[in-house]
């Protein structure tokens, strides 16, 4: 058993696990708005969701390593811009997917089907 | 030093014709006059060129042993090296001249024969290409050359046979000419490819060191197979039996073509193979049986379907065919000489018998059947005099050309086979029967009324002329000249008569011409009875022992059930396969379309499934590697 002093240790002083599991919750609400939302728009906020849970886990693993490796934080920004990439094209779709088909739900968008 | 230039200059022989086949055919097509004064200047040059090699030949140090050579790489793959070029000895100068000279002439008298025919420009084209093909063959110095003119020559020949396209027995006998040829090219290059195999060469003159080396070491049985192989090629060009059925059905070429293809073109393609390649078949006795008797056997067949037909042309053919034997005979009993003598004497009569046949069909307004001519002695006295020559010389009358040449090969024959020569003789008697048969059935009786005939234009009668002065002189030059010092294989042959021999078979043809002269001029016997009486052999002379029909008999049988088979296959089995094919494919893409919905989201749930299964197999399969290295954690 975990003794009280010690929950309160682990409450308060912020450590890796903490941010492990922000980014884990993140990245899972983003998940399940992947699989829920029927707005294009939201998946694609989710999508960024799910990107910024992994940018997280960069930034506090960056934070644990030796001070002279910053490859996490380099990644991190390296996503980011990516990330602003893809968003970028990702609404341009979505603008011209709703001024062709008067929607965005991305059930009735099943044209490609086989 | 004009001979060095003569000799070094030996390519353009063949190179001026074909120059003016391409000219022709690009710019003055449509053209009569120009194209056939194109054509005509390029064959005389081409026949200035030739006199001039002979000239260097016969005044040079030129011998069969020692021939000039000229070549030039023509092609390289991997280590097999293909040349091209000249080479020029007593047989290729001998070639060249009865070639430039026949076609020349020939050129000269489709001027006249042509006159009115729209494709006339077309027509000289193919004669240039035609004289072309024929002279590359025969300056050719390996045998991947000679291969290729030899092809060029079997293309002519289709192309003028089939001259009149729109009429479908042309048509029909322009492919029944390639395709027979073709089934003869087909055992040459099969030959031809056996020989570089074996030697790594082609080259005439490296091979005639090679191949009596090789004999030499290892006998003749590989080699024999290789000289029958060869010599298939000359039984379809040359019109040998069983390859013959070609032969008679060019003439629905024009006229001209069939003296061309007859006399310096096309079938004595075959026979010039045998000759250049001398070396290889003369050391194989086997090979040497075959062509004599194959030889033999087609001169004697070949007269004996002469006898008996009725178009002009058709009885020149297998007089053709007849001579060729001869010249096969010849080769076959071991004398280059006789048969190449035999090979020259012949263009020229029977270019001569060709033209003046043309003239007659050109003046009863091409009607070929003889019968339905006669009395065109007084209309056409020049054709007349000149067909007489032609007739008299192929008889093997003294002193006309065809006696010497025959005589050789009759002599020659005799001191190999007795059978053979009884069989030469044979044919000889034949020979002298059918063509005064022809002779008389045209030119004596009476002129039926309203015969339209008339002498021939001047650019016909010429040609007639220079030819038949030629079929008077050609032989006694060969004899006297000694033609057998010149040309021949081995040892230098003696030009001397036989006259037993000579005196045989010169008494014989008198025979069958008197004969002739009894039953169609004086009518003695009655042609037909006598056809009668002989019943079945008439028949089937008449219908040239229907070979024809049996060919079209072996095709349906064979060909056609082939072809019903393999459609049967086509049908079932390749269809059914690409049919089953494109069924499974259905089938399949059934089932995948119903995955392929189009949901994203369903996507990206696969998607994510198949990471999580992934997570899972590599978080069991470390788990499963730590607890090996004694559970660290």
């Amino acid at each position: 058993m975990i003794s009280f002093v010690e929950m309160m240790h682990l409450a308060l002083h912020v450590g890796l696990p903490h941010f492990l599991l922000l980014s884990a919750v993140l990245f899972a609400i983003g998940l399940f708005g992947l699989f829920t939302k029927k707005g294009i728009i939201a998946v694609l906020m989710c999508i960024e969701l799910m990107l910024n849970a992994v940018n997280i886990n960069f930034i506090a693993f960056n934070h644990y390593m030796p001070a002279t490796d910053l490859s996490g934080q380099l990644m991190a920004l390296f996503s980011i811009a990516v990330a602003a990439a893809e968003v970028a094209i990702g609404l341009a779709l979505a603008f011209r997917i709703y001024h062709d088909h008067h929607t965005v739900n991305v059930d009735d968008l099943n044209h490609l089907k086989g | 030093m004009f001979s060095d230039f003569m000799l070094t200059h030996a390519w353009l022989i063949p190179l001026l014709p074909a120059l003016a086949f391409l000219w022709i055919g690009f710019f003055t097509r449509l053209h009569k006059k120009r194209s056939a004064a194109i054509a005509i200047t390029m064959s005389s040059l081409s026949f200035l060129l030739a006199c001039g090699v002979t000239w260097a030949v016969l005044s040079g140090p030129i011998t069969m042993e020692t021939p000039f050579v000229q070549k030039t790489l023509w092609f390289e793959i991997g280590s097999v090296r293909i040349f091209m070029g000249s080479l020029v000895d007593p047989l290729t100068a001998m070639m060249l001249m009865v070639v430039t000279m026949v076609s020349l002439l020939v050129q000269i008298y489709s001027v006249g024969y042509m006159a009115h025919d729209p494709g006339a420009g077309r027509f000289f084209a193919f004669l240039s290409l035609f004289a072309a093909s024929m002279l590359g063959l025969v300056i050719a110095v390996n045998f991947a050359q000679l291969y290729v003119f030899w092809e060029l020559v079997g293309l002519c020949s289709y192309l003028l046979i089939g001259f009149y396209y729109d009429k479908v027995s042309a048509r029909e006998a322009a492919k029944k000419a390639f395709i027979t040829t073709r089934i003869g090219d087909f055992g040459l290059l099969l030959g031809i490819l056996l020989l570089q195999i074996t030697f790594g060469t082609l080259d005439f003159q490296e091979l005639k060191v090679l191949v009596p080396a090789y004999i030499w070491i290892s006998g003749t049985s590989f080699m024999t197979i290789v000289g029958l192989l060869l010599f298939i090629g000359p039984i379809g060009k040359s019109g040998q039996f069983p390859l013959h059925v070609w032969l008679p059905d060019a003439m629905e070429g024009p006229t001209p073509v069939s003296a061309l293809i007859h006399a310096a073109t096309m079938v004595v393609a075959g026979v010039y193979l045998v000759g250049r390649a001398y070396f290889i078949f003369s050391a194989l006795p086997v090979v040497m049986n075959v062509i004599a008797w194959l030889g033999g056997f087609t001169a004697f067949f070949a007269a004996t379907i002469a006898l008996t037909q009725r178009p002009i042309k058709r009885i020149l053919a297998y007089s053709t065919i007849s001579q060729l034997g001869y010249m096969m005979l010849a080769l076959g009993v071991g004398s280059l000489t006789a048969s190449m003598f035999h090979l020259m004497t012949h263009a020229f009569f029977k270019a001569l018998l060709f033209l003046c046949a043309g003239a007659v069909i050109e003046a009863m307004q091409d009607e070929a059947d003889i019968f339905k001519m006669g009395g065109l002695r007084k209309k056409m006295p020049v054709t007349f005099a000149a067909m007489t020559i032609g007739v008299l010389a192929i008889s093997g009358l003294p002193p006309f050309a065809g006696f010497f040449s025959k005589d050789e090969i009759l002599g020659a024959a005799a001191a190999v086979s007795t059978p053979l020569y009884l069989l030469g003789t044979l044919t000889a008697f034949l020979t002298a029967f059918y063509m005064a048969r022809l002779l008389f059935v045209t030119f004596f009786g009476e002129a039926s009324p309203g015969c339209p005939a008339t002498e021939t234009n001047a650019f016909m009668r010429w040609p007639l002329i220079v030819l038949a002065v030629l079929s008077c002189v050609s032989g006694l030059w060969g004899h006297f000249a000694g033609f057998g010092e010149w040309v021949y294989f081995g040892a230098a042959e003696e030009t001397g008569i036989d006259w037993v021999i000579a005196g045989t078979s010169t008494v014989l043809s008198l025979v069958a011409i008197g004969l002739a002269y009894e039953i169609y001029v004086a009518k003695r016997w009655s042609a037909y009875e006598i056809s009668q009486r002989f019943g079945v052999l008439y028949t089937l002379s008449f219908n040239k022992y229907y070979i024809d029909e049996f060919y079209t008999l072996l095709r349906r049988t064979f060909c056609d059930g082939l072809g019903r088979i393999l459609y049967w296959i086509d049908l079932h089995v390749i269809d059914g396969i690409v049919n089953g094919l494109a069924r499974l494919v259905g089938v399949l893409s059934t089932i995948f379309t119903f995955l392929q919905n189009g949901q994203v989201q369903r996507y990206v749930a696969v998607f994510y499934g198949g990471v999580i299964v992934l997570v899972a197999y590599s978080l069991f399969y470390a788990y499963k590697v730590l607890t090996l290295l004694g559970g660290a954690f």
